[in-house]
This record gives structure tokens, sequence and C-alpha cells, in this order.
């Protein structure tokens, strides 16, 4: 197997040996085929392997839906599961397209690492969790304590941030990954589990005895989570940003997974016919089909579908819409107009 | 005139037996738990340990644990032990990794091969062995058409691979090519050509001297900047062709140890026999050096195999990943003992296996040199 596979890249590297520099992204996934999509490597809720092995989740499922729309199939998606640390790098070395890893867009990764934020699919905050015994209040009582902490995330920073200014003072935990921190904080090696409060809630859901553990009511934190893609492929960039704003687009106009086929072959609403495919030719511009949202909404639905089906209330996880709300139901969720 | 003297191992002689305490179990307690003051203490330490673990352990692994149930919440009301359901419901991709469902008996068909392969290798009193043999090296060829498919089969591609079967195949091919090419850098190193001899140097200093996770970090994500555009190199491959690398220049410094311990006269008595340099090493050197060097070559090994876990930092998801990433379903979260559990179940046996074969193959060879 290893020397078949060795003489046939050798080949393949030989025969590709100086073909032309690659074009935009948008072709690049189009002519192989198949998009590869950055997620996490396990976050209740957001992305993880169901018992056939098939990626779930809020971001999993915006891989679909950009798979969707840009080869017209939510099943020609190859996930690539990164950590904090290497999702950056895995992005910008090219191997993977797009960046759906409830990642944070900050000013440094924005303009210093380079990397293009197209939109918000989650505006989280970043919260506390402590147990009852504690006898905490409030997270400014927090003086001393130990912290259970993921590293290569912003709630790293903003914890030290938090603590600096209200001077006191805390001593960290480094953990790799949410379950780490989990096992470590319900083992009693740290006081205090921090991350964000959407994680908070779902890990708290998961604990033997839930109530013995407060949520604290500070939110430290701004923790507007978004696709990203690499910097300066504004086309690439243009498809993510309106296949997220369609499924945003989708829940303002009532346009959900089971009427979709059935509002493709017309309304009198003529933003639905633009964004749908029947009206104007919004998808040639973008270098999609003409159909793009509409295979968008009929894979994955709209919004507010994709967020009920995975961290609803109905869910384990059990979030709010809060800010996630639509802008006409007192959320900031907000689509610009397709037109 | 002949007087017989004979002696009785205590214990034996037909006309006594040894006093109560100097014979059957009280003898083996005394001797072995009871010896001394400091001993007696440690025994009931021990055993007081043992009590409060093992019972513990054992309540939470079979007694409370659970096997049939549909999410963690029905899991923790019908016991408070293990919910060995969850590990029930996720063994298949634990073990097969994204392998499509209906090929894997494909992955089956190649496992029972391997260890068919393995047999005239590992044990030179196999029957038939040279013929055997002839299978064993094409094993490689065989095996790589079952996983990967082509000529009459489905194609998978090395993307869909993951769990065991990742870390399995992984972990068999560094073991594999990193042995010949390992031997073949430390005798470079050895040798008396300039050029050679500070090629395989400087190969072994520099992969030493880099950490692994640092090679298969370069291996996923560097390379693309080095490669012409456009250019697609198989992402497991790239691994492959690093974790071999890395050991390889491991099992160098190993054997070349082995080469050290030989005495110089046994190098001039194969050159006195007019024997060229492959045939000597062949025939008098290395036989002797691997030998000395297996120790440390399984140690390689089995580090090796248990740092096949390290791909998860670059993005494929061996049974380590697939763990952790089954772990975040909202329908089991939280049961990551189950699951660290199982995975170290996995490493157990294979490491374990191969170190009782290497326990073996010394008792076997080590003829005359019992000291």
């Amino acid at each position: 197997m290893k020397k078949l596979q060795i003489i046939s890249a050798a080949a393949a590297v030989m025969a590709l040996g100086v073909t032309a520099a690659s074009a935009g992204t948008l072709q690049d996934v189009q002519a192989r085929g198949e998009l590869r999509c950055i997620v996490s490597t396990g976050l209740a809720g957001f992305a993880y392997t169901d018992s056939a092995g098939v990626y779930q989740g809020f971001d999993a499922d915006f891989c679909r839906a950009t798979a969707a729309a840009v080869l017209g199939d939510a099943s020609k998606v190859k996930f690539v599961p990164a950590t904090g640390k290497t999702r950056f790098t895995i992005l910008n070395s090219g191997e993977g397209d797009v960046l759906w890893r409830n990642t944070t867009w900050t000013f440094v990764r924005d303009v210093d690492v380079k990397l293009t934020f197209v939109g918000v699919n989650y505006y989280d905050g970043q919260g506390f969790m402590a147990p009852k015994s504690l006898g905490v209040k409030s997270a400014k009582d927090l003086d001393g304590a130990t912290v259970c902490i993921q590293t290569g995330t912003t709630t790293e920073l903003n914890l030290a941030d938090f603590f600096r200014s209200n001077k006191i003072s805390y001593e960290p935990v480094p953990i790799e990954t949410n379950d780490e921190s989990r096992t470590n904080y319900l083992a009693g090696r740290c006081d205090v589990y921090t991350t964000d409060a959407s994680g908070l809630a779902a890990t708290r859901s998961t604990f033997p005895n839930p109530k013995d553990h407060v949520i604290l009511p500070e939110i430290i934190s701004k923790e507007p989570l978004g696709p990203v893609v690499r910097h300066g492929d504004d086309q690439w960039g243009d498809v993510i940003r309106w296949v997220l704003n369609a499924t945003r687009g989708a829940e303002e106009l009532g346009v959900t997974q089971a009427n979709v086929a059935e509002m493709a072959k017309g309304t009198n609403n003529p933003e639905i016919n633009r964004m749908l495919g029947t009206e104007g030719d919004l998808g040639a511009m973008l270098g999609l089909q003409k159909d793009w949202g509409q295979k968008v909404i009929g894979a994955v639905g709209n919004y507010s579908e994709i967020f009920e089906r995975h961290i609803g209330k109905d869910t384990d996880i059990g979030l709010d819409r809060g800010l996630n709300a639509l802008w006409t139901d007192g959320g900031i969720q907000y689509s610009p107009p397709f037109r | 005139m002949s007087e017989v003297t004979q002696s009785y191992v205590p214990g034996t002689h037909p006309d006594m037996a040894p006093p109560a305490g100097q014979r059957g179990i009280l003898l083996w307690l005394r001797k072995n738990l009871f010896s001394s003051w400091a001993n007696s203490i440690m025994t009931i330490v021990g055993i007081y340990l043992l009590y409060k673990i093992v019972p513990p352990m054992f309540n939470w692994a079979v007694v409370d644990a659970v096997m049939y149930a549909g999410n963690r919440e029905e899991c923790q009301a019908l016991g408070s032990g293990a919910c060995w359901a969850f590990i029930k419901d996720r063994y298949r991709i634990l073990i097969y990794g994204f392998y499509p469902e209906e090929l894997r008996w494909r992955v089956d068909v190649s496992f029972l091969l391997l260890c068919a392969a393995l047999v005239p290798i590992l044990f030179d009193n196999a029957p038939m062995r040279k013929p055997w043999m002839l299978f064993s090296v094409s094993y490689p060829f065989i095996a790589g058409w079952l996983l990967l498919g082509g000529a009459g089969l489905t194609p998978v591609g090395t993307d869909e691979f993951g769990g065991m079967m990742l870390n399995t195949v992984v972990g068999v091919t560094g073991i594999a090519f990193s042995l010949p090419l390992g031997i073949l850098l430390a005798l470079g190193r050895q040798s008396h050509l300039p050029i050679v001899k500070s090629v395989s140097m400087c190969f072994i200093e520099f992969i030493r001297g880099v950490p692994l996770i640092t090679l298969l970090f370069v291996a996923s994500t560097m390379l693309n900047y080095f490669l012409p555009p456009g250019t697609t190199f198989d992402l497991l491959l790239r691994v492959l062709i690093m974790v071999t690398l890395f050991s390889a220049a491991y099992i160098a410094e190993v054997v070349r140890g082995g080469l050290q311990a030989i005495p110089n006269g046994q190098y001039e008595a194969a050159n006195s026999m007019g024997l060229k340099y492959w045939q000597s090493m062949r025939l008098i050197v290395l036989p002797q050096a691997l030998k000395i060097s297996i120790p440390g070559i399984v140690n390689t090994f089995i580090g090796l195999f248990k740092d096949t876990t390290l791909v998860l930092i670059i993005g494929l998801l061996d049974i380590l990943g697939i763990g952790r990433s089954s772990m975040a379903d909202a329908k089991w979260n939280g049961l990551s003992n189950e699951v660290y559990i199982s995975i170290a179940i996995f490493f157990f046996i294979a490491c374990f296996g191969m170190s009782r074969y290497s326990i073996y193959l010394e008792g076997k060879l080590d003829k005359g040199y019992k000291r």
C-alpha cells in the first residue's frame, strides 16, 4: 500500500509539477468537488460525531449549507477537525477552505493573523461556573481561585484582562480541550470553570448533579463566533457571507426546509424570489448556480431551524435564542437585503 | 565402605516434616510478604489500598455498569456505574473510523491477513516458512489494495481512515519501514565513507532534535508552502513518511549501541575470513548487534505506536480523536471515563503484546550468554 502510494504520489508531484497557480478558493473547491470544512474536534451542540461517524452540530450544518451552495450537494463536505491552537494554521496552509469552528472574531485575528471574518453565526459571551459549596455570588469574589482554562482561546485572554482590571488574583490551570476542563473541574482540581456561556450551560447539563453548580451572573466578554476564510480571497468570502445571510434571511422571510420547494416555484415576494433564484441572477454574481439559496435552505433549513435542531430549547444543550434571535425578535441576527 | 550422603531440600526429608511456620503457605507468606518489619507494614498498607481501590472499581466497571441504554440520562437512571452502552453505540466508529460501512469487511480481511503475514516474520519455526514469507513481503501491497480499493474494488480515500484502524496503519507501517531504514542509518553513521557518515549523522541528529509533533505539523501544513501550488499530496502518506523517518532515527541510535557492543575482534575475524563489508555485516555483526538491541528496538516501537495518537493535532481522527468527538455528542456528553478506559485497553493490549514478544525473542536468542 505504502509503496503504491509513494509511487503514485511521486508521479502526481511530477505530473502536476508546475501547474497554474491556484485560482480562487471557490474554483478550487468546485474543481475538487469537495468542501474541506474546519470544525472543532468536539464541542457539544456545535460539532461532534454521531454513532454512524457523521459530523453533526450547529457548525457542521453550516459546513453542509456551504457545500450545498457551492457544489449543489450538502454531503460533499470533508470535515477537518482542528484544535484551538491549530485551526488558523490549517486554514492558512490551505488544508481547509473555510473555518466554521466557534471562532471569536477579534481585531488581532482579523488584521494581524491575516484572516477574514465574514459574519457572526452565534453571539456568545464568556461566563463562570463554580460549585454552590464555594459560596461565590459574583465573579469578583473569585480572588485566589484556581481556574480551568482552555489554551489558545480568547477565553484565556479575557480571563487575564478581567482579573487584572478587577485587581484580583487567580491561578490558571491550562487545559487543551473542553472535556478535559470538565473532568478537572468535577475532580476539584480547579474551583472555577470558565468558557463561553453556551458551553457552560451545555457542560453543566452533563454533570451528575447540575443543581450543585451555579453560573455566575457576570458575562465578561463579547464572543462573536463566526466563519473565517483566508485573507485576500474576497469572492470566496462573499460566498460564505451570503450562505450565512441566506439562512438568516430565510428565517426572516418565512422560508423553511419544508416549504422551500414550494416557494422556489415563485412567490409574490420579490426578495424571496431573488434569494431562491427564481428572479434575477444573484447566483451568477457569486459564481454559483442560480438555485444556490434554495439548495442551502433545502439542505439544512433556515437559521432558526439549524439553531433549534442542535442547541435550542428542546435539545440537551437548551440555549435561549437571546442575542441570537432575529433583529425583529429582539436579537441582533440580521441579514442585509437580497437585492 | 560406601557412605552415601544424601541431601534433602528443606521440607522434603521423609522422616520429618518441617515446623509449621516453615512450609506451605505460611512459609511463602513469611518469605514474600512479612520478611521484615518494613515489609510487613508495606504489605498491610498495600492490602488496605487494594481494598480501597479494587472493590469500588469493580462495582463501577461491572456491577453497577449499564450495557443497554439510549443516552446518558437513561444510563445514569439505570445504574450508577460505567455506561458501557455508550461504547457499544460507538465501538464501530472507534474501530473503523469513517470507513464506509458496507466496505468494512475489507478492513477486517486486511487485519486478519496482517496477523497471518506476521507469523513467519515473528516465529522462525513456523512451517513452510519460505513460501509463507513471500506472502508476508507482498502483504503491504495486498493491504494497500484492500484498504484503498481500485482495480475492481470501490476506491476509499485515506481521509476516510480513522479510529483504531488508523492507529494500526500508521503504527504497522512505521514499524515495518523504520527498522530497515534505522539499521542502514546506524551502519551509515559507523561508516568510513565521509559523505555517507555525515549524511546519516545530520539526518539522525536533526530528526532526534525535533519533536514528532513538530514534524507532523510540518508535514500537514508547511509542506504546502514548499510544494508547487496545486499539488495534492495525500495527508496520510505524509504522516506515514514522517512517522517512519522519526522512528528510524531512534532505531538507528539503538542499533548503533548494539554495534558498539560488538568487540573489534569480530569485525577483524570477519575480514580475515575474506568476507566483504555487506557479508560480514549480514553474517557476523548485525545478528549479534540486533540481538543486543532488541529491548531498545521494541521500546522504540511501543513509543511509536502510542505516538500515533498525535495525528489528532493535524486533523486526522485516530481512536483518541474519534473518542473525543464522540464525547461531545450531547446525547452522551460527559462520559469521558468510559471512552478513555476503552482506548487505554486497546493500547495496553497492543503494547503488552509487543513487550511479551520481545521477552520471548530475547529468551530464545540468548544462547550461551546467560550470566
